[in-house]
């Protein structure tokens, strides 16, 4: 655990995971995997399933160590989850006996910060996501959006300098999705964290990221990585937006012709 | 009142039509093979009255309370403990399952040679039929922990003791009450059967007693006052369950 901010700067270099199934056989999840993040940039890592886009996400995040290869932020090899560098899940991982504000509570009671500020703090956090009202309430009086922003606020009050998101918004109704969409943005550009979002949405993908890294199944691996240049706030309907979901959509073509050759899936 | 009398009616009505033919059956046979109704009830008031019902009653209350926290205290930390570290539950598991299907009362010959007659061969085998539901409960509660409470509690850097009392413990909480809950049943029925065995006074003695006194109306009541005070625990029980499954949340 570092603990003091870095410039979240993220490194890997020739990263491979291999996994043993229940059978016994040996499965390649990732190979051959270069990628750079730098500080404050905001990554989406997209591709059909199978193409280890999750496992990636657990190696930065230090939930996995890679078989081979490195994997550094700021330099340092990643050795395990780190309090500055906070993943959030697709199913919330919120406590379902600890209220909204209890919830946030926890990860600065972890960290030993006083009562006091703790409170302060999470008070912040609650509102930056909207959600100062429900402090009282429990996980099960909320809906799936809502449970995801507590997430989030849990993340927020910790401030930290990375945060790693693994289909987080996947489980949500559509409106309810965009919405969380426009909220992670506007956060993103008041907090700056270095964010990598994984999803299998490609629009999803363009309306957050300041660069899409297209992946691959059998074995996992980086298709190509496009950046998307469109200014911010981004209009879903917009020609520009249009032209580089249609180039994104072309790659991932590509992608899904050459997996489907190969394996059956579904996206 | 009305609403109420409505819902009562079918379960009230059983329970008489229960009485009646109980009540008329009785008079075919002598009341030592058979006792009524009122016998019964009437075996009871002068148990009451002599005042051998109050201290039987509280007797086997204790020595049930007793046994049975016994048994909590030392069922949850060890499932607890058991549960958070598979490699020790591997190398105990064959030993557990090898004691679990010994039925509490097998155990009796042992407990009066190691422990004498009294009170405690009694609270030695409500321990034993108490201590198993818990234990495999909690394990199992604690084993059933959604992996994803303990990565957050290591993303966030929460030491052990932390994730133990603030993650570990209230997430197992839910599992190990449905232990606790089946513990109070069959804890209650070997409490009577541990009494009949070994013991010199509480329920269990009071029905062995009435059998040597060839008192059939005191067997009936005894059991009757089995039952009724188990139904009346057990609804406790679900008392506290309720409490407890507002503040977890939709879990019971």
């Amino acid at each position: 655990m570092s603990g003091g901010r870095g410039t979240a700067e993220i490194r890997l270099r020739g990263v491979e995971k291999r996994f043993r199934t229940a059978r016994g056989e040996e499965q390649v999840a990732l190979a051959g995997v270069d990628l750079d993040v730098a500080g404050g940039d905001f990554v989406c890592l997209v591709g059909p399933s199978g193409c280890g886009k999750s496992t990636l996400v657990n190696l930065m995040a230090g939930f996995e160590r890679p078989t081979a290869g490195r994997v550094a932020m700021d330099g340092a090899p990643v050795n395990g989850p780190d309090p500055d560098h906070i993943l959030i899940f697709q199913d919330y991982g919120l406590y379902p006996w600890k209220t909204v504000l209890e919830n946030v509570l926890f990860g600065l009671q972890a960290r030993k910060v006083s009562p006091a500020d703790a409170r302060e703090r999470a008070r912040e956090a609650l509102e930056m996501v909207g959600l100062e009202a429900a402090a009282g309430l429990h996980p099960h009086e909320l809906s799936g959006g809502m449970k995801q922003r507590v997430a989030i606020a849990r993340a927020l009050a910790v401030e930290p300098s990375v945060l790693f998101m693994d289909e987080p918004f996947a489980a949500l109704d559509a409106f309810t999705r965009l919405h969380l969409q426009e909220e992670l943005v506007r956060i993103w550009e008041e907090r700056r964290p270095t964010v990598v979002f994984v999803t299998h949405d490609l629009d999803e993908a363009i309306y957050l990221g300041q660069r899409v890294v297209l992946m691959a199944p059998g074995p996992g691996r980086i298709q190509r990585i496009l950046p998307v240049g469109l200014p911010r706030p981004r209009e879903r309907t917009r020609a520009d937006f249009a032209g580089v979901r249609r180039e994104l959509f072309e790659a991932f073509q590509l992608v899904h012709r050459d997996a489907a050759g190969e394996q059956e899936y579904s996206i | 009142m009305l609403a109420g009398l409505k819902k009562n009616a079918a379960p009230v009505a059983s329970l008489a039509a229960f009485a009646i033919v109980w009540q008329l059956a009785a008079r075919r046979y002598p009341p030592e093979r058979f006792p009524a109704v009122t016998d019964v009830l009437r075996a009871v008031a002068e148990l009451a009255d002599n005042g051998t019902l109050w201290s039987d009653i509280a007797v086997s209350l204790a020595r049930f309370s007793g046994a049975y926290l016994l048994a909590a205290g030392t069922a949850v930390p060890l499932g607890l403990f058991l549960g958070r570290f598979p490699r020790f539950h591997k190398a105990v598991d064959p030993l557990v399952q090898v004691l679990r299907p010994i039925s509490p009362i097998a155990w009796f010959p042992l407990a009066v040679l190691w422990f004498g007659i009294g009170n405690a061969p009694a609270v030695f085998i409500i321990f034993l039929s108490a201590f198993f539901p818990i234990f495999f409960a909690t394990v199992g509660a604690v084993r059933a922990i959604p992996p994803v409470y303990l990565k957050v509690a290591a993303n966030f850097g929460a030491n052990p003791g932390m994730t133990f009392l603030r993650v570990i413990v209230p997430a197992a909480f839910p599992g190990i009450m449905v232990g606790l809950h089946i513990a109070v049943g069959t804890a209650w029925i070997h409490l009577v059967a541990g009494e009949m065995l070994g013991a010199q006074s509480g329920l269990g003695f009071m029905i062995v007693d009435a059998r040597n006194f060839l008192r059939t109306d005191r067997i009936m009541a005894g059991m009757l006052l089995v039952g009724g005070l188990g139904l009346c625990i057990y609804r406790a029980m679900r008392a506290l369950e309720r409490g407890f499954g507002r503040r977890w949340g939709a879990s019971p």
